[in-house]
């Protein structure tokens, strides 16, 4: 298979992946300035409240048998309109919120998805499954619930520190030169933080990665473990690799749980600046603050503080958020298989002449993996493919269903280049049979009738019959609708393989493409794939990776391939006669 | 709760250490607020600045110590948890690595693993929030109420009475959500499913150009399951504005029925101020309990599920020799009689699954009897599932059997020591795995095996070539689950692993099967030359590789159905004649 390697970028581009993921928002830009404005309203009256409350208790103070009744009860039926409002509204914002961030990841995943529909199938070979996944599942997961935190978090800040600063400048300006003290030191000290603890937290990130990889690598070989009596070694370093996660964790942590205590000092600290600043300006000869607006001084700062508090956490998860989605746009920037040239040819009715004329190809440049290979397989001819592990007959495959193009040289189809004719049509000339069986998750009928969704019941049942497997089936439970659960397991392996051969029985191309490797069944499923597959191949132009005596003796030609090279062509009498590489491959087994 | 106290356990003198240390900070936090209360109340209206300058200095004193004693009481705490995650990862791998394979079979590996990492991190998680966020949250709560109480107990019942409820709302809705994130996270499961199986499926679906197709259904579950998100995410916005608003009703009517008692005479409008402030540190105790609520929920059912791994008894105990009857036949390897399946209770259990399985249902093995002689070899043949692997796992006793006896070197499999069973053998089995390590370690496994020994296995096993070609030799790493070998390298290390100690008893399970005839006919020569004297068995799909040992056993379906040579074979086991047969057309 070509290499692997990996579609993991290291954020780089904070301000480009930014503006795209807004540009990405658009159809909800509306949803977004409606949780604005509310945003903006719900925090002015949550500031508004403690002013209505401040008014209620002067009121109060009047003493006992002067207060205000009439006006207090006022007060307080309009302080409950606030704060009922304030909190409707606070419940309003969140839901607009997981609907948008939700609907946008669900938009995201589905934009992904249909991505990956498109790119070549030498994408799926260079990357883990689990690595695609992951920014389907994990990287979109990540940039929804910051969203759904993070933008209310700011936007509620940004009101709430410019309302508490316009409140407190408007009670006593020289009183708001604390905030000189408190503001500075609070974002000097997260940024100094930030500073010396990332590192930690990635090393301790790192760390547990190592401690699950090496738990994961060990308890999968849990069995060769035993037989070899290395439990003991594998764990003294198990403790090795958990001693070294307790520390990571320990080294991090140790300077994470500071910050909390550290904010709460800043903020105790400014309390008391703004209690002894009070005191000093309240006794000068002529008082420049009452005791009163100290008391709402004091309120007002400790909103402030609150969302500067938060500041540094936010940044954080939005700058994380940034990473995951230039992992997303990664694998949306992958380039697609080429489109369809325009007005190609599209294959009707497929007579099955296929050509291949001076074929180079690799996976990688300057790798060649075939050589200027040519061959001519006439209507219903069969061709037999053999060759050790890794020769490259798969490559041949993948070339002939156009899931890679040629470097050099062309392949004819009915005379016509392949890439000259839409990938959907010249796809659709072969029936598949590969060695991986492949089914998802659905009832057998979806299943068989997979590559011809219009089938009617009477067709599965005729191709479930020439594939042999009809038997089988009529013996689950539900017959055809019995559902297979993911990859199969409820069934055996020569089961799964009749099952993708009845596939393409019923998809009834003109050409088949057919990897014959041993399944390693029983011998009557065996007699009975060997049916199936010749009642397959039976009048169609076929390409057999092929295992079986009886198969290759009745080709009409056999490509030998050492290393990706084409050694010998011939039928196998040619092939014997020549006491080549084919007889020594054929010879080695009786040994 | 209990199983999560029992572990704990060990720890509850450090907690309840941390938990004073805790308890002192924020007692100390709660004087802040009332020593500037005393400050601008009391001495600011004297004109003295000299006192003012001194209890403003208390308070900035009081603000850095209660930040050094938090910090201290955190950091004890981490280190607790640092100690507990530690131990307890350390139980559940040391008792993980040695579980039977019925265990592991029923545990399952993806389930130990989340075991090992998620869970133990929820453990350490809570270990430390419960030190630091759990006490705190309750003083908040209680010592805001004890205030208030004590400041004026009539306005305070207000607080008493909305407290419970309030709290009670917020753990039920918050238990309500928790099923809606299962919900959430299977519907996940469904969309990491549909991309799997278009990922390894990628062939098909465009051979059949059916891409629209597949995006229909990865849009349906991907609809389903944002449906499912948006449903939790609305429920679990609620706890929020919930508790601010009760909260707030309070405030009103504390302003309320506080101007009423103002005007009776009978509280002080100072009052009604301090209540505004100790409201809030009455909110965020109720929070913070909720969190710790959910974590404690959390981390006790992870503590369960590591618990049912720890505390797995040794199913597979040693037995006094005496015990055992003895074997019936000489012979270094004996199987007597022996039943085996690997879900035993199965027969009554589920009859729609055994029905639906139909024939996998059976025994493993059926009355299986054998004797192999010292230097003696014998090959296994037999489609998949047909019980070959099975009498490997007898014999190693990773298995016990339901029925007959296993006896090697003439003792019953459970009166040995198991490692010493163990090390008698070398073996290549098809669930091996390459450790990311160097190539020595990985044939050398901490066995005592010199570096001649090493070279000769290599060799034997026909992996010396490409070892040597490295730079490095055999110091060259393998990455992990030897990624960076190809299929048949990796059988070689293998069976270079199992050749290296020289053992009694060689195994080779399928151990060739991705190398070609060529390379598979030299390894079994290098065997029979340099390892003649050793007791073989090579379990195998293809004829070829065990027409040529003294005795092969044809199994089907869990029964031997032939027994002999290669030659008596193709005589009385029509089977092993179609086997033979069909497969002696394969080239490659």
């Amino acid at each position: 298979m070509a290499r692997r390697d990996s579609i993991m970028h290291k954020p780089k581009d904070s301000r480009g992946a930014f503006l795209r993921l807004t540009r990405m928002l658009g159809p909800f830009r509306w949803m977004i300035a409606g949780v604005a404005v509310l945003c903006v309203v719900s925090n002015l009256l949550s500031l508004w409240g403690p002013r209505l409350a401040g008014e209620a208790i002067e009121a109060a103070a009047a003493g006992k048998g002067l207060v205000d009744l009439g006006l207090v009860s006022a007060l307080a039926g309009r302080m409950l309109a606030c704060y009922l409002t304030a909190s409707l509204l606070s419940f309003v914002i969140h839901t607009l919120m997981v609907n948008i961030s939700r609907r946008f990841a669900g938009q995201m995943r589905q934009r992904v998805f249909d991505k990956l529909m498109r790119l070549p199938v030498g994408f799926f070979d260079r990357n883990q499954a689990g690595d695609v996944i992951s920014r389907v599942s994990y990287d979109i997961d990540v940039i929804a619930t910051c969203m759904a935190t993070d933008v209310v978090s700011i936007l509620t800040s940004v009101v709430t520190v410019a309302g508490s600063l316009v409140m407190m400048l408007t009670i006593s300006p020289l009183l708001s030169l604390v905030t000189l003290f408190s503001v500075p030191a609070a974002i000097l000290y997260t940024s100094r933080m930030r500073k010396l603890t990332q590192p930690r937290f990635k090393a301790r990130s790192k760390r547990y990665g190592e401690m699950n990889g090496f738990v994961e690598e060990m308890l999968s070989g849990q069995k060769t473990i035993q037989a070899y009596a290395y439990e003991g070694t594998a764990e003294e370093r198990f403790d090795g690799v958990n001693t070294a996660a307790a520390e990571g964790y320990w080294e991090a942590d140790r300077y994470g749980v500071t910050i909390g205590p550290t904010m709460g000092m800043i903020n105790n600290v400014t309390l008391g600046l703004i209690a002894l600043l009070g005191s000093v300006l309240y006794m000068q000869p002529v008082p420049m603050i009452s005791l009163g607006d100290i008391s709402s001084f004091v309120l007002y700062s400790r909103k402030f503080s609150g969302p500067i508090n938060e500041i540094a956490n936010i940044i954080n998860e939005l700058f994380s958020a940034l990473a995951a989605a230039e992992r997303v746009f990664g694998l949306l920037d992958e380039e697609e298989e080429t489109p369809d040239r325009e007005n190609a040819f599209v294959h009707d009715l497929v007579r099955g002449d296929v050509a291949m004329e001076d074929v180079s190809f690799g996976y990688e440049e300057g790798k060649r993996i075939l050589h200027s290979l040519s061959l001519h397989a006439e209507p219903g001819k069969l061709f037999a493919i053999v060759g050790p592990t890794g020769a490259g007959k798969t490559t041949i495959i993948n070339l002939l269903m156009r899931f890679y193009d040629v470097n050099e040289g062309r392949i004819l189809l009915d005379g016509v280049d392949l890439r000259d004719a839409t990938r959907r049509s010249v796809r659709g000339a072969w029936a598949m049979v590969l060695q991986d069986t492949w089914l998802f998750r659905g009832t057998i009928f979806d299943n068989i009738a997979y590559g011809r969704p219009n089938a009617t019941m009477d067709e599965v049942v005729a191709a479930a019959k020439a594939a042999h497997i009809h038997a089988f089936i009529m013996r689950l439970p539900e017959g055809y609708q019995t559902v297979i659960s993911e990859d199969g397991g409820n069934i055996s392996k020569g089961q799964k393989q009749l099952l993708t051969i009845a596939r393409a029985m019923l998809y009834d191309a003109r050409m088949l493409i057919l990897d014959e490797a041993t399944s390693n069944v029983d011998t009557g499923t065996e007699r009975r794939i060997q049916e199936a597959m010749r009642a397959l191949m039976h009048d169609k132009t076929c390409f057999v990776i092929a295992h079986r005596l009886s198969t290759i003796r009745s080709a009409d030609s056999i490509l030998v391939l050492d290393r990706g090279d084409v050694v010998e062509q011939g039928t196998h009498e040619t092939l014997m006669a020549k006491k080549g590489f084919y007889w020594k491959l054929y010879a080695a087994q009786f040994e | 709760m209990k199983s999560l106290w029992r572990y704990l356990q060990p720890y509850k003198w450090r907690m309840a250490g941390v938990m004073c240390v805790k308890l002192l900070a924020t007692s100390l936090e709660l004087l802040i607020p009332y020593v500037m209360k005393h400050l601008i109340d009391r001495v600011v209206p004297t004109k003295n600045l000299l006192l003012a300058v001194a209890w403003g200095a208390v308070m900035l004193l009081l603000a850095v110590s209660v930040r050094m004693i938090n910090v201290r009481a955190n950091r004890m705490s981490v280190r607790t948890a640092r100690n507990a995650a530690y131990a307890l990862r350390r139980d559940l791998f040391h008792a993980a690595i040695r579980l039977s394979g019925a265990q592991t079979d029923r545990v399952g590996l993806p389930s130990l693993i989340s075991r090992m990492t998620s869970d133990s991190y929820n453990v350490q998680s809570f270990t430390q929030s419960a030190q630091t966020i759990g006490i705190r949250a309750p003083i908040m709560l209680l010592g805001g109420i004890g205030i208030t109480l004590i400041m004026d107990a009539g306005l305070a019942v207000i607080l008493c009475v909305m407290a419970p409820i309030m709290i009670a709302l917020v753990v039920f809705v918050s238990l309500k959500g928790i099923p809606l994130y299962d919900m959430v996270q299977r519907g996940m499961d469904d969309i990491v499913r549909v991309m799997r199986e278009n990922i390894t499926g990628i062939r098909v679906v465009k051979a059949l150009s059916r891409e629209e197709h597949e995006r229909g259904r990865f849009s349906g579950v991907n609809r389903e399951t944002a449906r499912r998100d948006i449903r939790a995410g609305v429920t679990m916005a609620l706890p929020g504005p919930i508790v601010s608003l009760f909260l707030n009703v309070g405030l009103t009517l504390v302003v309320l029925i506080g101007a009423r008692r103002v005007n009776a005479g009978a509280t002080e409008p100072g009052t009604i101020l301090a209540f505004l402030t100790y409201f809030n540190m009455i909110l965020m105790g109720v929070m913070g309990l909720n969190r710790i609520f959910m974590m404690m929920s959390k981390a006790n059912a992870s503590v369960r599920r590591i618990q049912a791994v720890t505390d797995l008894p040794d199913d597979l105990p040693r037995l006094d020799e005496a015990e055992t009857t003895p074997a019936p036949e000489k012979g270094m390897l004996v199987f007597d009689h022996v039943s085996f399946s690997y879900l035993p209770d199965e027969g009554g259990g589920d009859r729609d699954a055994s029905k639906f399985a139909g024939q996998q249902r059976q025994k493993s093995l059926e009355d299986v009897s054998f004797a192999v002689p010292e230097g003696g070899s014998l090959g296994i043949i037999g489609a998949t599932g047909s019980g070959k692997t099975t009498i490997i796992n007898l014999l190693m006793r990773f298995y016990d059997p339901q029925a007959g006896h296993v006896y090697v070197d003439g003792k019953d499999v459970r009166a040995w020591d198991r490692a010493a069973l163990r090390r008698r053998f070398g073996v290549a089995l098809q669930t091996d795995v390459i450790f990311a390590d160097t190539i020595r370690e990985n044939i050398v496994l901490a066995r005592d095996v010199n570096d001649e020994a090493l070279r000769a296995a290599a060799s034997d096993a026909m992996a010396g070539g490409f070892i040597e070609a490295y730079e490095d030799g055999y110091d060259h790493r393998a990455v992990i689950a030897g990624a960076n070998f190809s299929g048949g390298q990796k059988q070689r290390l293998m069976v270079a692993r199992a050749l290296a100690a020289s053992p009694d008893i060689l195994i080779l399970d399928d151990a060739s099967s991705a190398l070609d005839y060529r390379t598979d006919a030299a390894l079994r020569r290098a065997i029979r030359e340099h390892h003649a004297e050793t007791t073989a068995v090579i379990v195998a799909q293809r004829c070829s590789s065990v027409m040529n040992l003294d005795q092969i056993l044809v199994l089907e379906e869990g029964r031997i159905i032939g027994k002999g040579t290669h030659a008596e074979l193709l005589e009385t086991c029509p089977t092993y004649r179609d086997i033979y047969e069909t497969q002696m057309g394969e080239v490659s």
